[in-house]
Order: structure tokens, then sequence, then C-alpha cells
């Protein structure tokens, strides 16, 4: 029978399987950082247990870490953490690249970096965003901390099958239109509920099409739709990335593995749960207004006025919204002026990102209300670009140019948007307070958060491409 | 864990869709490295004004709902962040029973492990429950082992749950000791693996 990659990937893991009960699922791939891991190595101490397979874990320091006067932490408590994190990768054996190592970054970033995120894989962390590594072909979802202690206890977790969801991706996207632009349109179609208790492929000629990173960045965000997971299934693209990267196989053993990574694809004429459709053609870069990543329209779009809604809810939503984000009904997206731009996070701060925003930005100089930070989302990402002189291009346009970390996405280092600020971010949530309390954060592709940096608010990033050409 | 099976307290009613872990415990507070200790900032933004004061207009600080145990809400509940300290800080600030239309995946799960109880209502069952609670308050019995949700007025609903989770929560059973019970189904899945 014809089957999705979900489905086979899901069958090769289960280890124990009864009726009545959920799946005991293999783990092969264990992510950790510093703030959703104290408690469940204190959970193993505390209980005598030690970390079955210390070799399947990664740790790294990513969401406390300053991304300026490293390596000075001046949070007391953020501090704790980190140090917290050292002594336990030390006493259980687990691999960890800390703050002065140069593979640090983001978890979702580096894994792909590292070739640790393999195609048919499980992989889990304690961190919503796990779905990124899922681009490759891989099960990868988000766990609380007692699972991330079962995790390392039994290198398993009981897991019921999730239901299988297409999202289908039609025809080719139109000039100046990004993976973060496809992932914002789907969510606002289709709501921030509607992946619930399923797991998604993504698929389409527009899906083929993409690279490896902008595929990251799509499955990235299928957690801001309510998925489990979100998933691609692997093709020529997939292992052209993944080739001699340090944790893959070499040599002849790579072919072989390529051949099976190949294999894992959706079959022809196999079925899903749920299918969502979407045509590339009818999307334009995109842009948040509200308070949930479904709050958000093309750039040529008023903000939304209640009569634009049904639903009693749903205009209650929309008032209290825009209370918060402090904005009139039916303003024009492209008429909202900015004071912050964040290039950064586990959604778009891979080189290519970079490269998209720097392309925007040549040239021209940043606009005098506006303050922007470009924070790279590995050590190895910084590297790249300084290498490929992207920095001067941020810096001479007036960009800040800082170390790795997760920085501004959810402000728990030093990188705060002030109360009643806007902030144009390349990040994924914008609930209320996320960049800090009383922050508004506004979700768009670096392409289109570096436009807003220039001009001081919102803009179609196709015009100023224009203007240049 | 602590077992649960029979809650009787008044509901507090929370009228809204999309509750997300960062309203449930903002990122200032997880930073501790304990499981204890976060009731004190649940909801911490929509509790306090930006000066430190209560906001006597959010529905935890009404009185009439003093020490219930039972939170309802609307669609989503637990959307956005896995982060496990909302379920940690819902549980140490007293509420043991969560009742929405709908949770999100991960928010579900991690319930399941710190002896919380999340049940689903359809829409029009919540809908109901709220109009009644932010009415007046409003006395719930929840029992777990009969599946259903009582009204002081005799108005019951019945509830789905996973059989295994049910057990977990009627039996506070730790789920690590339960899974060391398939060690030997774990080896043979490496052997084969390796
Ligand atoms: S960049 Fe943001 S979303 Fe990604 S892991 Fe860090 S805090 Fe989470």
């Amino acid at each position: 029978m014809a089957k999705t990659i979900i489905e086979k990937v899901w069958d090769q893991h289960i280890v124990y399987e009864e009726q009545g009960k959920p799946d005991l699922l293999y783990i092969d791939l264990h992510l950790l950082h510093e703030v959703t891991s104290p408690q469940a190595f204190e959970g193993l101490r505390l209980a005598g247990r030690k970390v079955r397979r210390p070799d399947l874990c990664f740790a790294t320091m990513d969401h406390n870490v300053p991304t300026r006067n490293l390596p000075f932490i001046t949070d007391p408590i953020a501090k704790k953490q980190i140090v917290t994190l050292e002594t336990n990768c030390q006493e259980f054996g687990i691999p960890l690249a800390d703050m002065d190592h140069p593979d640090q970054g983001i978890v979702h970033i580096i894994g792909p970096e590292l070739g640790l995120t393999q195609p048919g894989k499980t992989i889990v962390c304690g961190d919503s965003h796990t779905s990124t590594h899922g681009a490759f072909g891989a099960i990868a979802f988000g766990i609380g901390t007692s699972e991330v202690e079962h995790v390392l206890s039994t290198q398993t977790l009981w897991q019921s099958k999730p239901k299988t969801m297409e999202i289908r991706i039609n025809g080719k996207l139109g000039f100046g239109v990004t993976a973060k632009d496809v992932i914002l349109a789907i969510i606002a179609k289709f709501g921030i509920d509607v992946g619930t208790g399923h797991i998604a492929e993504f698929t389409g000629e527009a899906i083929r099409d993409l690279t490896m990173e902008e595929r990251m960045t799509i499955c990235n965000m299928s957690i801001e739709a309510g998925a489990k997971a979100g998933l691609i299934s692997p093709d020529e693209t997939t292992v052209e990335y993944l080739r001699g990267r340090r944790y893959v196989p070499q040599g002849d053993a790579f072919e072989e593995a390529a051949e099976k990574w190949l294999a894992l694809a959706s079959d022809e004429g196999a079925t899903y749960d749920t299918v969502l459709e979407i045509d590339a053609e009818s999307i334009e870069p995109f842009v948040t207004w509200g308070t949930n990543p479904s709050m958000g329209a093309g750039i040529s779009s008023l903000v939304p006025s209640a009569q634009d809604f049904e639903d009693e809810s749903d205009k209650e939503a929309l008032e209290k919204a825009l209370a918060y984000m402090g904005l009139e009904e039916g303003t024009p997206l492209s008429s909202i002026p900015i004071q912050h731009v964040f290039i950064g996070s586990c959604t778009n701060a891979r080189l290519s990102d970079l490269r998209e925003a720097a392309g925007v930005i040549a040239g021209q100089k940043v606009h005098p209300d506006v303050t922007a930070i470009v924070v790279p989302g590995s050590r190895t990402v910084k590297k790249q670009a300084e290498e490929e002189g992207l920095d001067k291009v941020f810096l001479e346009a007036g960009f800040e140019w800082r170390e790795s970390g997760c920085s501004m996405c959810l402000a728990m280092n030093d990188d705060v948007v002030p109360a009643g600020e806007r902030c144009a971010s390349t990040s994924n949530r914008n609930f209320e307070g996320r960049q800090g309390a009383g922050s508004r954060t506004h979700l768009m592709s670096p392409a289109m958060a570096a436009a807003a940096a220039i001009k001081g608010r919102f803009t179609d990033v196709r015009e100023m491409r224009l203007a240049h050409a | 864990m602590k077992p649960i099976n029979e809650v009787r307290s008044v509901m507090t009613p929370l009228n809204r869709k999309n509750v997300d872990t960062d309203q449930i415990i903002s990122k200032e507070f997880l930073k501790r490295i304990e499981r204890t200790g976060f009731g004190k900032y649940l909801f911490y933004h929509w509790r306090f004004n930006a000066d430190g004061t209560e906001n006597k207009a959010f529905v935890l600080n009404d009185e009439r709902f003093a020490g219930s145990t039972i939170l309802v809400a609307h669609d989503n509940f637990g959307c956005g962040s896995s982060r496990e300290h909302a379920p940690w800080a819902i549980l140490d600030y007293g509420f043991q029973v969560v009742i929405a239309p709908s949770f999100a995946d991960i928010f579900h799960n991690n319930c399941f492990k710190n002896g919380i109880l999340p049940i689903r209502l359809s829409v029009s069952e919540i809908e109901e429950l709220l109009s009644k609670g932010l009415q007046h308050p409003y006395s719930l019995e929840v029992d777990l082992e009969k599946q259903t949700v009582t009204g002081e007025d005799g108005k019951a609903y019945a509830f789905e749950i996973d059989q295994y989770y049910k057990q977990m929560l009627l039996n506070g059973w730790d789920e690590i000791s339960l899974t060391f019970q398939y060690e030997e189904q774990i080896t043979n899945y490496e052997k084969m693996h390796a």
C-alpha cells in the first residue's frame, strides 16, 4: 500500500505497540539547551538514573546567551542555568557546544549545519521549533521537560500516532516572495490550530523548488499552525545539502544512506487524513499585524476591521490584538512606522537569510528612527557571513552585528524591545510581550525586515528591488 | 506525581482563545532550575499592571474564585512554546484541572506528566460553562474515574480520555518506571538498528 513518509518513519521507530496504548517510539537524536533541561537532569539524579545513550544527545546554549560583551553574563540566574548545563553534560557525558565553542548556535540551526539532522530520524528537543528539522524528512517535534527526562533515561517516548496532513503549495512563487511569506500565508489562511493532532507534510512544486534553508523556515513554523511536526520528503536537494557534513556517513556509506533517504519520500498515491491547498501565485510578501502568527496579511492590505469577521469571538480577538498593538482598523500596513528591526532566530538567521537581507540594504542607510540588529543563527553562520563581507554591508548601513543566539526572538537575554515600541522581526512568534513586556512584534521575511529598516515603516520589498534594478 | 480522581471546586472562567504558554508563564521566569515556585508568576502580565499592582479586571484577581482548582478556558489552550514551566505554574498556583474545547499537543502531553487533568468538552459546552461561571461563582465536580464533569445545578458533561493517561493520573504513576518494564524491547530495537 502507498505510504506517506510520516507513516514510514513512524513505523520504523516503534519499539513496542499495544492496543489502547500510545506507541513506544525510539528517538534517534536528542538536542538539548539550557532552559528546558535542568529539571530533567535533576530528576535523573534524584532517581539515581543514568543517560541511556549520551552518544545520541547533543547540547548547546542559545536562549540565554548574551550577543555582545561575550563571555560576560551579567544576569546571575542566566549564568546559573548555563553553568548547570555545563555540569550536567560533563557528569552524563553529553557532547556540548558551549559558549566558547566554534559550533555554538541556536539548536535548530546547528543540528542541520553539523549534519546531525538526517532524513528518517526521529528528533526531539525541549523546544517547540524542533519541527525545523522536519525539512530533511525527519519526524522532529518539541517535548516538555518531563519528556526530556524520559528520553534521557530510556531513549524512547510514548506517543499516540498523530493524524497525517498534506499542505500542498501549488504553482510557483512570484518575484520577491520567500519561504517566510509562504508559511505566514498558510497560517493566516488556515489558522493557528489547524494542525493540532497532525504531522504535516509540505508538498507541491513550490516546495520542491526551495533550498534546504527555505524548507527549514517553512517547517520551523509548522508548530505555529498547531502541527505536532512538519516535514518535507527528501530529494536531491536534501542529499546535496548533507553531503560532506561532519556527522553524516562519508564516501560510499554516504551514497548508501542517500539511497535509503530518498526511498522514504511519500509514495505516489499515498493518502492523508487532511489535505490543505494554497496557490503559490496568490502569496505576496507578508506582515503580521496582531498578537498571534495567523494575524497577518499581504503588504498591500489594510489592518482588518471588525466587519471582516463574522464570529463574535474573532471580533473580540481583533479588538484585543489591535489595542495591544496600538493599531487602528483599516490602516494600510505599508504606512505603519517602526522603531526596531531584528534579523535573527531559528526561523531566519541562516546564511541565506543574511544574504537576502544584505541584498536589500546594500549601499543604503538604516532610517534614523530605527535601531536594527542582526544576530546570526550560529558561530558558523557568523563566520561564513564575515568571510563574504556581509557584516560590512550591515555595519555600513547602520545595523549592529552581534554574536549568535536566540536573542530578541524571546528576549531572555538583554536584547529587549521597549514597551510600546514596534519591531519588524524575522522570528516566529508575535505573542504579547514576546520581545519584552509591552513590545509590539511584526513577523516578516529577512528581505521585508531589511526594507523596513531602510524606510522606517513596512514597505513592499518588491518595489525597492525594482527601484534598485 | 500525586494521583488525581475527584476534584470539586468553583471554576475559574478564563474566556480567551489561544492562550499561549508565553502568557501562562513569561520568559523572564524561565531561568529557575527547579520545578517548583512558578505559581506566583502564572499569567503574570495579565495579573499585574506594569507598576506591579494587581490588575483587578483579571479573573485570577477576582476574590470570588479564590482557591479554585479548576480552570475553564476557550479553544487551543497552551499553544506556542513547549515550556513545561507552564503546567508547573498552573499546578503550583493550585489548579488541578483545565477544561477547554481544545489544547495544543505539547501542553496537553505536559499536563499528564505533572498530574494535571486536561479535559476536552465541545465548544458549545464550554461556552455554556463560561457563561454560567462568569455570571456568578459556579461549582463543578470532576470525576476522572467516571469521566464526568457535573455542575452545581446537576448539569453533567461526559468527556473522553486516553485510557493509558487516565490510569497514569488515577494511580499517580511515574512514566519512566513504567517504561523500564520494556527495557528488553528497547535493547532489542537497538541491536536490530545498530
Ligand atoms: S530562536 Fe526563538 S524560537 Fe528559535 S529556539 Fe530560540 S527562542 Fe526558540
